[in-house]
Order: structure tokens, then C-alpha cells, then sequence
């Protein structure tokens, strides 16, 4: 699941061998012995990381792989090689496009009302008003939460009978709404706990770039006669762009492998509505041991992500000002 | 566009006074320096004239209109800053026009202004290199440029040359000082400089101990000090002030020894007072009678500072023209020459080279009332 962080880290490592290697071949001092000792040295102190790369990142990377085009026995065993069926039995899936479509409205959702909302409560807690300090505090709150707090918290507050939401809509006299249990709802419900949850950490890295705008900047633009909604569009924004470029990736990413929220608050239900891919492996996985079929998911998540992240990349970069 | 100060004063913690009565006529088209040691609070007086942080006691009023309480954009005037302000994201054109195009100006009146403004400093080739392209001097123009496309009659600096090395900030500070000529704006220029403040200032106000401490043309400064704190600040090497005292059965002489010994134009009453003498209003011989030990020698081209101990144990610096043959503990003869200040236990000054303060000069707070 984590295969989009493991497909970044050898081309690195391929990238800088190649940098050093002429710088090596060019010096005045190179010798063969030399040469052997900087290869002895470099497997020294390489070898430990690539050997646990290599155990919990590598093999299971290429195990998955190879999974995919297989059936497999309830232990996970390969046992008849079948080619595509796999990718092709999915995507002609009702069930599997109706997860991927999930997915992606709950990732759309997710990334931008948590990079906005994040935003906003940034800029808020970094106007100078006296007891900031103290919001500033709460918004970072949920940074210390763990994620089956969070989900036990929001199932009460989502509880139709003993709910504070369902108190609140009778005190208004509006209908009750069954928040887990009614497909569009449980979305809904899922898609705020998640935002809530991923609020602390973007509210903290937004919050630590708006301070890092040197203040002379909105000072000079103070004096000229600028207004405050473009100084935010046109100095605070270009000026954490690099930031929000890392955020937006990072909560993109995070949010297409959301699993414990869903697992503890609607467990893919109801009626699927809330089955999102990742979910759809483990169910796939650990509970039908189905681990070609879950690998073949597995592989599509990792391509999707992927996709989105080298989209992101193109987009994105030509517009940060680094 | 005059700038009037009155009283105004600045508490950070509403307890202790960081400023304290500032009182000051700035006229129109003036090259007014604000000057002092680092933490006298220039920057804090500066940001007040601005409004970017609040007046705690006073009135300012720009213009004859009364602006203490209004907003750094309704005070019609701009600000260059000392790290230059300019966003590192945005071309050398971009950063100029972006207060106009804020404001909604018509695009083709923000060119013609940008144009000008990039042409008086010289910047017209360059202006479509991002900030981080140019040299701290550049960058340091295009700030300037900014502050002329605004068009306001009146602007502030604070310590916009020192990110510069030497040669580059003496050629800023003729630029600057043209620039201001031309546009007749009004200057205020912040500066812990005094060569910098001296070299360029119509008027200098120092700063010092929360209260301004004297406000007048550099000669005035230099030649006529309001107390020893601004005779020291003022000149290099520093004044050399020795303490004395004073009794009037020494018949108006105030005597270190035989060769410095300096007769008072009036008799004065009996108590501690300060002697200031500069370095080079001192004389330095080589004789047979000697007064004074050379304890080091810096060698600066143009002249020499000598630094010398006299025998009452009293350290002495000298400047002296390049053609000297001192060496290290030689033992030389100090002269006194005429020129000299007095200055009395508080530091206020009571004579200036033989002159008496009483009815001589007059201090800033009998500025003529025709001043605007
Ligand atoms: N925002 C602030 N809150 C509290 N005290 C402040 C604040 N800004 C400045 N001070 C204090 O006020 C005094 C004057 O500061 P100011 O920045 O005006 O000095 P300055 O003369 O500009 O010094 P420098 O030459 O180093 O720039 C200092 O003692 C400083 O500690
Ligand atoms: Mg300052």
C-alpha cells in the first residue's frame, strides 16, 4: 500500500551514484585500491538500509506485483497463472468502479476543504488580536488525536439517538438524518471526520509558513493602500506556495489511503457507499482471502496515485515560487 | 508637505517610555536624518510617522491635517526598508507597479510611472530580473523606484544602505540625496550612522536615552554639541573627554598639566566638569619635556590615531597627518591647542570653543517660529 513512497527512493539513490561517479573517475588521486575501499565503505554503510528496504519495501513491492497475475489459495500461494484476468475482471467490475468512484469523490473532498479550511484557520491564527494563542493551540489540537479516538468521537457525535448533531437538528425542528447509515450521508459523515482529523497538522505547516513571510512585506504593501484580501491573494499565497505544494501532495496521497476512519466508523458501508479502494483490499485480502485480486487492486492504487502525484508535479510546479 | 512632532511619545509595555516627547517641524522638501546608537529607538519613531505601529502620546500632524490616528495608507506617504521589501516572487516591473495595480490604477498610467521610476534609478535594463537576480545595490533601487512610482510627497528609509559594503553605500548615499533633490520630496532617513547622517542630512535629530538629544544642520552638530553625547557621537575618531574639577582658586584654568591647561572665558562655579577636546585640535611633538607615553598607533593613509596615556594616567586619542615618525611607547609632548568644549557634570554643554553656550547658539527648543 505504501508503493508510491518506495517507487521515489531508489531512482534517488540512481540519480546521485550517477552524479559521483565522474567526479570519482576524474580525480587526480584515483587508484584502484582506492576505488575498492570507497565501494567497501559505501556497502557498509549503505547495506543495513537497503536490507531492510529490500525485506519490508522491495519484495513485498515486487511480490504484489507478481500476485497480480495470479490465482492464488487462501495462504496466498500462487497457484494458476492468468495473466490481465485479474486487471480485466476489475475494471469491468460494477462494484470495483462504483469503489473508485467513491474514492475519488471522497479524495476531491478531502484535500480541498482540509488545504482550504487549513488555510483559513492559518491566516486567522496569524492576525495579531490578543488570546490568539489560545486558538492557536486548538487548532493544532488534533494533531495528538489517534485516529480510533477520533472515530469513537464522531460516532457519537453522528449517533442518531444520543447524537449532538440530531439533538441540534430537533432543536431546530429539522428532519433527523441517519448520518451512518444512509449512503449520501455516511459519505458526508466520513468525509468531515477525516477533514477534522487531517486539520491539526495542515492548520501547524500552514500556519509556520504565513509566519515565515517576512512582515515588511505586508507592511510596504500596508502603506501603499493594498487591501488585506490581496495581500493574502497576492503576498501570502505566492509566498507559501512551496508549502502548499507539499501540502496539497502529502493530503492527496493520505487521503487516497484512508483506512482506519472508514474501518471504525461505517466498516465500506452502507451499501458500499463508503467501500473506498483501500478498504476494498483488505476486505479483498484479509477477510475473503482473495490476495491475487487484492494485489491486482493494490497495483491499480499505486498507478492511480501516481498518476495524480506526476499531475500534481506538472501542474502545480510551474505556478510555485521557490 | 511639512511634518510636524509634537510630544510624541511610545510605551511598547505601557509601563516604560522606549520614546519620550519627541518634538520636531520637519518643512517641506527637507533631507531630515534621524540618527542615534543602535536601540534608541529610531526605527520605533520612523514606524510611528508611518502609522504601521500606534502613537502612545502626541500628534503628528503631515501637512498642517492632523493624522496621529489614521491609517498608514491615508497618510499619503511611502516607506524604503531596510531589508528592501521586495517580493522575492515577482519581477523588478511587477515589484514597482504593485501598490498601483493594488489600488486599481489604469494600466497604462502604471507603465509610464514604472518607466519613469526604473529610469531615475538606472534600472530600465533590468526590470524583468526577479529580486534574487540582482545585486544588493540593485535590489536597494528597485526599492527606491517603488517608492517614486507611489508619487507621494513624503518618504521614509529606515537604514536603507546598511546591507551595502562601503564603496557601494557613499555612491547610494550622492544617489539618494540627488533623488530627493530632483522630486523635492520630503526625507526622513533613519541612520545609526554619522557620517552617513552627516554627509547627506539638511537638518540631524539624535536620538538617545528615549529623549532627542539635539536637532540641527550638521555643522551645528558637530561644531556646537548640545552635551557630550552628541560631541562623541559625532566625528571620528571619537572626542576625547577628561573629567576634572573644578575650583576657583585655579583662576579659571582648568589644568591636566603643564601643556593642557585651557583658560575659561568666564569663571565658572566649583564642581566636576568634562573637557572635550577633538583628536586633531590636539598637537604632538617630540621634545625633551614629555607628558605622555604612545600606547598604539593606527595607521588610516591620510593621518594616524594615536592613542597615548599622559602621565596622570589619563587615556588620549590624537589624530596626526601622515608625515609622522611616532613609534610604539615613545614618550611624546600634548599640546593643547585653542579649541575645545566644556561640559558639565550632566553632560550639557556650557562653552564651545571658547564660546559660551548661554549666549551663543541656541538649542532646537528656541527654534524660530517661521521654521515650517
Ligand atoms: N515590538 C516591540 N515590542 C517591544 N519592544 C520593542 C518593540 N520594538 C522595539 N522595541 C524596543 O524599543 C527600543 C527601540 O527599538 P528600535 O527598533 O526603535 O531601535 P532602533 O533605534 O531602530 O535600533 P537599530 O539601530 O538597532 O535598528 C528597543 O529597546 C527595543 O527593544
Ligand atoms: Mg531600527
Amino acid at each position: 500500500m505504501d508503493t508510491q513512497i518506495t517507487n521515489k527512493n531508489p531512482q534517488m539513490r540512481y540519480k546521485q551514484r550517477k552524479e559521483e561517479k565522474p567526479l570519482m573517475a576524474t580525480g587526480l588521486s584515483y587508484n584502484k585500491s582506492k576505488a575498492l575501499r570507497d565501494r567497501l565503505y559505501a556497502l557498509i554503510f549503505l547495506g543495513p538500509s537497503l536490507l531492510v528496504l529490500i525485506v519490508f519495501v522491495f519484495f513485498p513491492m515486487f511480490r504484489t506485483l507478481y500476485l497480480s497475475f495470479f490465482l492464488t489459495n487462501n495462504l496466498g500461494k500462487p497457484t494458476v497463472f492468468i495473466g490481465f484476468a485479474n486487471y480485466i475482471s476489475l475494471l469491468s467490475s460494477s462494484a470495483y468502479l462504483h469503489s473508485l468512484q467513491a474514492t475519488f469523490i471522497y479524495v476531491i473532498a478531502v484535500s480541498c476543504l482540509t488545504l482550504t479550511l487549513g488555510l483559513l484557520l492559518a491566516q486567522t491564527a496569524s492576525q495579531k488580536v490578543r488570546g490568539i494563542s489560545f486558538f492557536r493551540t486548538i487548532f493544532s489540537g488534533t494533531m495528538g488525536v489517534s485516529v480510533s479516538v477520533a472515530a469513537i468521537f464522531w460516532l457519537f457525535i453522528f449517533n442518531p439517538s444520543v447524537g449532538m448533531l440530531d439533538q441540534l437538528a430537533n432543536l431546530l425542528h429539522l428532519p433527523a438524518i441517519n448520518w451512518l447509515t444512509q449512503p449520501g450521508w455516511a459519505m458526508t459523515a466520513v468525509v468531515i471526520s477525516t477533514v477534522w482529523m487531517n486539520l491539526g497538522f495542515t492548520f501547524l505547516i500552514f500556519f509556520g509558513a504565513i509566519q515565515s513571510v517576512p512582515s515588511t512585506l505586508y507592511e510596504a504593501a500596508q502603506i501603499e493602500g493594498v487591501s488585506k484580501i490581496y495581500q493574502f491573494f497576492h503576498i501570502t499565497l505566492p509566498m507559501i506556495s512551496p508549502t502548499l505544494f507539499f501540502v496539497s501532495i502529502i493530503t492527496l496521497i493520505e487521503s487516497f489511503k484512508s483506512f482506519g476512519l472508514i474501518d471504525l466508523m461505517t466498516a465500506g458501508g452502507p451499501d458500499n457507499a463508503t467501500n473506498l479502494l483501500v478498504y476494498r483490499i483488505y476486505q479483498d485480502a484479509f477477510l475473503s482471502g482473495n490476495y491475487g485480486l487484492a494485489s491486482t487492486e493494490s497495483v491499480i492504487l499505486a498507478l492511480i496515485i501516481a498518476f495524480f502525484t506526476f499531475i500534481q508535479f506538472k501542474v502545480l510546479e510551474k505556478r510555485v515560487n521557490y | 508637505m511639512g511634518i510636524e512632532l509634537s510630544n510624541i511619545s511610545k510605551s511598547y509595555d505601557n509601563q516604560n517610555w522606549t520614546l519620550k516627547d519627541v518634538s520636531v517641524q520637519i518643512r517641506s522638501g527637507e533631507f531630515f536624518t534621524i540618527v542615534g546608537p543602535s536601540g534608541c529607538g529610531k526605527s520605533t519613531l520612523l514606524r510611528m510617522i508611518a502609522g504601521l505601529i500606534s502613537i502612545s502620546n502626541g500628534t503628528l500632524k503631515i501637512d498642517g491635517r492632523d493624522v496621529t490616528n489614521l491609517q498608514p495608507q491615508e497618510r499619503a506617504l511611502t516607506m524604503v526598508f531596510q531589508n528592501y521589501a521586495l517580493f522575492p516572487f515577482l519581477d523588478v516591473k511587477a515589484n514597482v507597479s504593485f501598490g498601483l495595480k493594488a489600488r486599481k490604477m489604469q494600466s497604462a498610467q502604471i507603465n509610464e510611472r514604472v518607466a519613469n521610476a526604473l529610469e531615475l534609478v538606472g534600472l530600465s535594463e533590468l526590470k524583468d530580473r526577479k529580486p534574487r537576480e540582482l545585486s544588493g545595490g540593485q535590489r536597494q533601487r528597485v526599492a527606491l523606484a517603488r517608492a517614486i512610482a507611489s508619487d507621494t510627497k513624503v518618504c521614509l528609509m529606515d537604514e536603507p544602505l546598511s546591507n551595502l559594503d562601503a564603496q557601494l553605500r557613499s555612491k547610494m548615499r550622492s544617489e539618494i540625496r540627488e533623488l530627493q533633490q530632483k522630486l523635492g520630496i520630503t526625507l526622513i532617513y533613519v541612520t545609526h550612522d554619522q557620517v552617513e547622517a552627516m554627509t547627506m542630512a539638511d537638518r540631524i535629530m539624535v536620538l538617545h536615552a528615549h529623549t532627542v538629544q539635539q536637532i540641527g544642520t550638521p555643522s551645528e552638530i558637530y561644531q556646537h554639541p548640545a552635551n557630550a553625547f552628541v560631541a562623541q557621537f559625532f566625528g571620528t575618531p571619537r572626542m576625547n573627554l577628561l573629567s576634572v574639577h573644578y575650583a576657583s582658586k585655579n583662576q579659571r584654568h582648568l589644568k591636566f598639566d603643564s601643556y593642557i591647561d585651557y583658560l575659561l572665558p568666564r569663571d565658572i562655579e566649583d564642581g566636576d566638569y568634562f573637557v572635550g577636546i577633538r583628536p586633531g585640535e590636539l598637537e604632538i611633538h617630540t621634545a625633551d619635556k614629555a607628558n605622555a607615553v604612545i600606547k598604539n598607533i593606527e595607521y588610516l593613509g591620510t593621518q594616524s590615531i594615536i592613542h597615548a596615556v599622559l602621565d596622570n594616567d589619563m587615556e588620549i586619542r590624537i589624530t596626526t597627518s601622515k608625515n609622522n615618525t611616532f613609534c610604539l611607547n615613545d614618550h611624546v609632548q600634548i599640546r593643547a591647542t585653542n579649541t575645545y568644549f566644556v561640559f558639565d557634570s550632566t553632560g550639557k554643554a556650557i562653552f564651545f570653543n571658547k564660546g559660551d553656550v548661554q549666549n551663543g547658539y541656541t538649542d532646537h527648543k528656541q527654534e524660530p517660529a517661521n521654521a515650517l
